[in-house]
């Protein structure tokens, strides 16, 4: 009996030694559905490949719950290692100095193979400091890209393979469309916010906000209110009233995609992510990709488009193992072979150049899945069009949504719904600069 | 005579009392105060950096627009929520305390919306009434009338009044049968035996008596319209468009939980603490007195 107990306390003394062995981090997520199910294949695939860390995914659900979830965590000092935070928290997550870890800094601290100079810079841009310097790990990054219905443009009399590249085009094309009955509507966007206001003024090569569209520190303000942002909202209202845009609603536009699947509108502009979920949903048609469409008034377009999605943070205060952990994670996620395998299975872009030529057979046997690669690479990114970095962002979209609601319902024009959104939206800006002093 | 138990020890009581109160505070007084705390920083998202300001938020809400616009929205759908669903379920009360038969089959049947979760609730109607692929909209567009809620904002009112109202239904009904049906049959036969008519009996007779339940239910429904409704508002609209049913409530969650504004969101959740104390006191202190049982 004695040997018997002496024996199973062994047992589980050494079970209890060889769990100890194994570091485990938690890693808080916002992908759900099948994205959720493979990113947990990516995670499965590092556990498997080595057995010194465990890394722990875990659904957060939105990604503002997710950063809610992760920042409550953080103040009650159970932060998880590793979060994802979409891009427009960045400025947020940024001036949490002391709160995370800047990816530089922890492959540096760490000792890991790590160059910077491997990422597309118009991805990793987006979450560098002025100096140049990586703060969060890119894991999903989109960028706009324009989808057609070829079904429609041939019905129209179009050149099914041939998108329309600029404004007058769109216009043009549309209402061809519409004339001919093959649709109904010309076109919708999803994301009014980031789609037609952001990217809108990177592909523009027009400024969002003053120090370098925020990346110089807290003090910038915003400058939406440009001659050309002016031109495209007050293009898009009359678009609107001509019945040839609709719109699908705030934030990420929920009734823009259906409106593109049941052939009600010819084209959409959305995410280059949304590309697996467009291809389910058009069973009756053949789609088409193509650039963002241009003002060719508006000098210096087409410049390149911003990315949007979500990088990987740090936060500080673990243990000094799950650092090693992190790191050594990092770099499997960032290996050309996971890169590719998850870019070509979601849509999301490639972050770095060696896992862009991985891809090369994959965009050959899929024509359009490269078109937000070739967009953001197009030039070499400007001040203007390398990303924009603010802080309470989440209401400033808000507000981007609110002001453009305003003008559709004909409250407003283009110009006083700009002025209003840059006012209101810098009484954030100027609340965040007074929180993080 | 009260009956009175003097307990010889003086802690016993304390004991006794001791679970109910830790409960107490630490689910009521302990994040209240918190909140009012909250609401005198300025803090950075983490935490990391927090200024005390004074009443710097509380002003800062007052010279806001959107807050105001955001009271005003909250009285009109406090409002229109209490009055649409106290009046349809009395209708559907007084239709089913004349019902001889199966009035029992009737109101297991209006009661099965009070089972339905906030959220899902506003789930079923936001296909309803979704512009693109909902049926309502789909069935106006017949008659020449074009609803699309995500660029009206009076559309949008509408939809969240009759969502929330539509939930409450059920609950205001079954007080209103049990209401009636303590109203004594003879006074009704007396009045009917005079010859007044079913309308002014129902005036003179019916409503006078039913008094109590309605004011308590018109209490119930102001708490629930101004606090209970943010799962229907979450998942219809959002507060939009262009904050046009952004109730306080929602409000609240929106600047504190999506906006990581603490400091605004707790000055907010004051003073949302304080209109409950002020309606409940007014309610109970002066509108009660004149309310005959």
């Amino acid at each position: 009996m004695t040997r018997i107990f002496t024996a199973s306390a062994t047992a589980l003394l050494a079970s209890l030694t060889a769990a100890n062995a194994q570091t485990e981090i938690q890693w808080w997520h916002a992908m759900g559905g099948e994205l959720g199910a493979k990113l947990e294949e990516i995670v499965q695939g590092f556990n498997d490949s080595q057995d010194e860390y465990t890394v722990v995914p875990s659904y957060k659900g939105t990604y503002p719950e997710t950063m809610t979830a992760a920042i409550a965590a953080f103040r009650a000092n159970e932060q998880p290692a590793i979060v994802q935070v979409f891009e427009v928290g960045t400025g947020t997550m940024m001036a949490a100095e002391g709160a995370i870890v800047p990816v530089y800094q922890l492959m540096e601290e760490q000792e890991q193979n790590f160059d910077p100079s491997a990422y597309l810079s118009a991805v990793v841009g987006y979450y560098t400091d002025t100096d140049g310097n990586m703060l969060s790990m890119p894991f999903n990054s989109s960028t706009p890209i324009l989808y057609y219905n070829k079904d429609v443009f041939e019905k129209a009399g179009l050149d099914p393979e041939q998108p329309p590249e600029t404004w007058a085009q769109m216009e043009e094309f549309s209402k061809q469309i519409m004339e001919s009955g093959a649709a109904e509507c010309g076109f919708t966007t999803g994301w009014v916010s980031w789609i037609q206001t952001e990217n809108f003024s990177a592909w523009h090569n027009q400024p969002i906000g003053t120090e370098q569209n925020g990346f110089g520190g807290p003090s910038a303000r915003l400058t939406l209110n440009g001659p050309a942002q002016v031109q495209h909202w007050g293009n898009l209202k009359r678009l609107a009233d001509e019945g040839v845009f609709k719109y699908g609603g705030p934030v990420g536009g929920d009734n823009a995609p259906p409106m593109f699947y049941t052939q009600e509108c010819a084209m959409i502009m959305n995410s280059s992510a949304s590309r697996a979920g467009v291809l389910a949903n058009a069973t009756d048609f053949e789609v088409g990709f193509g650039m963002l469409p241009y003002y060719e008034d508006i000098e210096g377009a087409p410049q390149n488009s911003i990315i949007g999605g979500a990088t990987l943070w740090v936060l500080s205060g673990r243990p000094d193992e799950e650092y090693k952990a992190a790191a050594e994670f990092f770099t499997y996620l960032s290996s050309p072979e996971v890169q590719a395998d998850w870019a070509s299975f979601s849509g999301y872009l490639p972050i770095t150049e060696a896992a862009g030529e991985e891809m090369a057979s994959f965009f050959e046997e899929n024509p359009g899945a490269d078109t937000g690669l070739r967009q953001i690479t197009l030039n070499e990114p400007t001040e203007n069009s390398k990303g924009l970095r603010f802080g309470n962002y989440v209401q400033i979209r808000g507000i981007i949504d609110e002001e453009f609601e305003a003008m559709l319902s004909g409250s407003k024009t283009a110009q006083e719904a700009l002025d209003s959104l840059v006012e209101r939206g810098n009484a954030q800006l100027e609340e965040f600069e007074a929180q993080s002093q | 005579m009260m009956k009175r138990t003097i307990f010889s020890n003086q802690l016993l009581p304390w004991l006794l009392l001791a679970p109910q109160l830790a409960i107490t505070f630490i689910f009521f007084i302990w994040p209240a105060a918190q909140a009012v705390w909250q609401s005198f920083l300025r803090e950075d998202a983490f935490g990391i950096r927090s200024t005390f300001v004074w009443f710097e938020n509380y002003e800062r809400l007052w010279q806001s627009a959107e807050y105001l616009n955001s009271i005003q929205v909250t009285v009109v759908f406090a409002v229109a929520v209490t009055v649409l669903s106290m009046g349809l379920s009395l209708l559907l009360a007084v239709a089913v305390d004349r019902t001889i038969r199966s009035a029992r089959a009737y109101t297991t049947l209006l009661v099965w919306p009070y089972a339905v979760a906030p959220a899902v609730a506003g789930i079923l109607w936001w296909f309803i009434f979704n512009p693109t692929i909902g049926i309502l909209p789909y069935v106006l567009e017949q008659f020449g009338y074009d609803w699309n809620h995500i660029t009206n904002p009076d559309q949008a009112m509408a939809l969240v009044v009759i969502a929330s109202a539509w939930k409450q239904i059920s609950y205001n009904f079954l007080f209103f049968v049990a209401g009636l049906q303590a109203i004594p049959g003879s006074l009704r036969e007396a009045a009917a035996i005079d010859g007044a008519g079913p309308v002014k009996r129902f005036f003179t007779i019916t409503f006078p008596l039913l008094s109590p339940t309605t004011f308590f239910l018109m209490v119930v429904n102001i708490v629930y319209a101004m606090f209970e409704t943010f799962a229907v508002i979450d998942s219809t609209t959002e507060g939009g468009p262009a904050q046009a049913t952004n109730i306080m409530v929602y409000k609240v969650y929106f600047d504190g939980f999506v906006g990581q504004n603490m400091g605004s969101s707790g000055a907010q959740s004051v003073i949302l603490m304080m209109i409950v104390i002020a309606l409940t006191v007014i309610q109970f202190r002066w509108i009660e007195k004149k309310v005959e049982y």
